[in-house]
């Protein structure tokens, strides 16, 4: 399979990464030639193999049902680029 | 009175508890080193004398007080990847501009604990994605390594390279590194200095900018086997904020040094003998399986046969995970924010300046293999694929192997800025053949210095083991570590 300058601009967009024609067009390139070497996994016989989750046997540690952690919202914000009482702030979402 | 930062760990702490000298005394070598040093190396992208000071102060205090922890007095730096609180924490990338964590992580907490100083952050890969430490927004690390007679730049391997050059130049006494698909082991293989990555779930990985989250893995890079086992011994441990930190006590991995190999078994993978391997690889792989033979380990030919899909089946798994883990970096809750018309186009005009060129391919990758009509073609087989590496090693395991030996790394340091590996990214990946499938199968594995190539520059031999057997490793890299020799570079800089 191999993706072309359409499919990387949509990829890009899904990707929230800004692409210009040029740059869509040189990392056609690069995406194909990664997407053409990963392509011999297609030559193993993976009938019956159940797909890994977990690389070592262990059941999810589970804690208590109960608050832990908590009222550092100004830690939260402390490194945003704009925030303000403790809330971030971003460009208008909604008119 | 010798320098002292040419001490290693083990030597630095007895000559400390003989109260030779002081850790400020210890903690200033280091600083006035690491001055007269980085603007050629490169190592470090924030050093924090005063907090160090202060911190060797404090241990000196201490070690006074008699209440002197493992590590007590011992500097070292601290790869960027890793949150360090009020200090530069930016994982080698611009979209973490200015970015002071106001938390700890927990591997360097635990060091901490123990007394260790911090001389600063470490230069890395952007995210830890590279293998040459040529993406970080920082520049390239210069390998302290250069070939005999030549003044051409190095690499020092990736990601970690900042690591591992800092240990290798005496920039630090040891230094923390993370490893997703070689990036302890590679670099310290490139600059003749000993890495460990352990088991997955071996070290806690919270406050550890995440990469591929089943993959990642912290370890320490170090000058000897002896300190890289000081180390590890102190950054794991059982972390209730880490769902894959695993319950089990963690060893006294140093009192595994000097046991003996006899009637180990070690096996040796067909499939570890590339096309195209420079002869000078076979010559010291097949050096390494002589000293273990010499110290009375059986030597077993042994097949891994789903070898060679272990670095295409990593370029889909790491990716994907990747594109997941890097989405948090929109310019709303830390670092770089480039305004827009909007919200979407202020997330797409931060993240295409944040990231730099490799992370973005990756992200991109990750995002393709992960979408709809995809999924199953790309990821799911890659997961299956994957299922069978690690079944390889239990197969091997199961039938009496304790450890495998390998070559660390497919050839020597190379050229800043080599042109074949700049034009295609796959010849880069290629690095990591040898220690991408240990990650995969959630392995400990060990890079430890072997010989010099006919350039003089520093290779690596590399140890497998199974689940949890750290100890094993250690004890069997301090047998080649004797046979071996150690390798210290010349000064340039």
């Amino acid at each position: 399979m191999s993706v072309d300058t359409a499919t990387v601009k949509r990829v890009a967009k899904l990707a929230r990464i800004r692409v210009s024609d040029a740059e869509a067009a040189h990392l056609e390139g690069e995406l194909n030639a990664i997407l053409g070497f990963v392509e011999q996994l297609s030559e193993v016989d993976i009938e019956g193999v159940e797909p890994m989750t977990s690389v070592t046997e262990m059941a999810m540690k589970k804690r208590q049902d109960a608050v832990t952690d908590g009222g550092k919202a100004a830690d939260i914000t402390a490194n945003a680029p704009n925030s303000e009482d403790n809330f971030f702030l971003v460009p208008k979402v909604v008119e | 009175m010798t320098d002292l930062t040419s001490l290693t760990i083990a030597e630095a702490r007895d000559r400390l508890a003989a109260k030779d000298f002081t850790a400020l005394e210890l903690t200033d070598a280091y600083l006035a080193a690491i001055d007269a040093a980085n603007g050629a190396l490169n190592a470090y992208v924030a050093t924090t004398p005063d907090q160090a000071r202060q911190m060797a102060s404090a241990s000196d205090k201490r070690r006074a007080g008699g209440t002197a922890g493992v590590l007590e007095g011992i500097p070292l730096g601290v790869k960027d990847l890793f949150a360090t609180e009020g200090v530069h924490t930016q994982a080698g990338s611009h979209i973490l501009d200015g970015f002071k964590p106001r938390y700890e992580s927990t591997v360097t907490a635990n060091l901490w604990a123990d007394g260790a100083v911090m001389l600063g952050k470490l230069n890395m890969d952007e995210f830890a994605m590279g293998s040459s430490n040529e993406t970080s927004f920082y520049g390239p690390v210069v390998n302290p390594w250069r070939a005999r007679g030549s003044n051409m730049d190095l690499v020092p391997g990736g990601s970690s390279g900042g690591s591992a050059a800092a240990v290798a130049a005496h920039l630090c006494a040891g230094a923390t590194a993370t490893d997703t698909g070689g990036s302890i082991r590679q670099p310290a293989a490139f600059t003749g200095t000993v890495g460990i990555k352990p088991t997955y779930g071996r070290c806690s990985r919270w406050g550890i900018a995440a990469f591929a989250s089943s993959l990642d893995q912290a370890g320490p890079i170090a000058r000897d086997v002896r300190d890289a086992a000081i180390l590890l011994k102190s950054m794991a441990s059982v972390d209730e904020k880490d769902t894959t930190s695993v319950d089990r006590p963690v060893p006294d991995y140093e009192a595994a040094l000097g046991g003996s190999v006899k009637g180990m078994t070690i096996g040796i993978p067909a499939e570890y003998r590339m096309d195209g391997m420079p002869d000078e690889i076979e010559t010291l792989w097949q050096q390494g399986i002589a000293w273990l033979k010499d110290a009375g380990a059986e030597i077993r030919p042994i097949s891994l046969p789903h070898t060679k899909y272990a670095l295409p089946a990593y370029y889909i798994v790491a990716p994907a995970e990747a594109s997941s883990n890097l989405a948090r970096y929109d310019g709303v809750k830390y670092g770089l924010r480039v305004p827009g018309k909007d919200i979407a186009e202020m997330y797409e005009n931060t993240r295409a300046e944040g990231f730099g060129a490799e992370v973005k391919r990756r992200v991109m990758i990750g995002t393709y293999v992960l979408s709809a009509g995809y999924y199953d073609a790309y990821y799911l087989r890659a997961q299956k694929v994957r299922t069978l590496i690690k079944r390889d090693f239990e197969t091997v395991f199961d039938d009496g192997v304790d450890a495998i030996l390998t070559p660390a790394t497919p050839s020597a340091a190379f050229g800043i800025g080599d042109q074949d590996m700049a034009a295609d990214p796959v010849k880069m990946y290629l690095n990591d053949i040898f220690t991408v499938t240990v990650n995969m199968a959630g392995l400990p594995g060990i890079a430890v210095p072997a010989g010099l190539d006919e350039k003089g520059l520093p290779l690596g031999l590399q140890l497998i083991g199974k689940p949890f057997q750290e100890e094993t490793l250690f004890r069997t890299a301090h047998i080649i570590e004797q046979a071996a020799g150690r390798f210290v570079p010349d000064k340039w800089w």
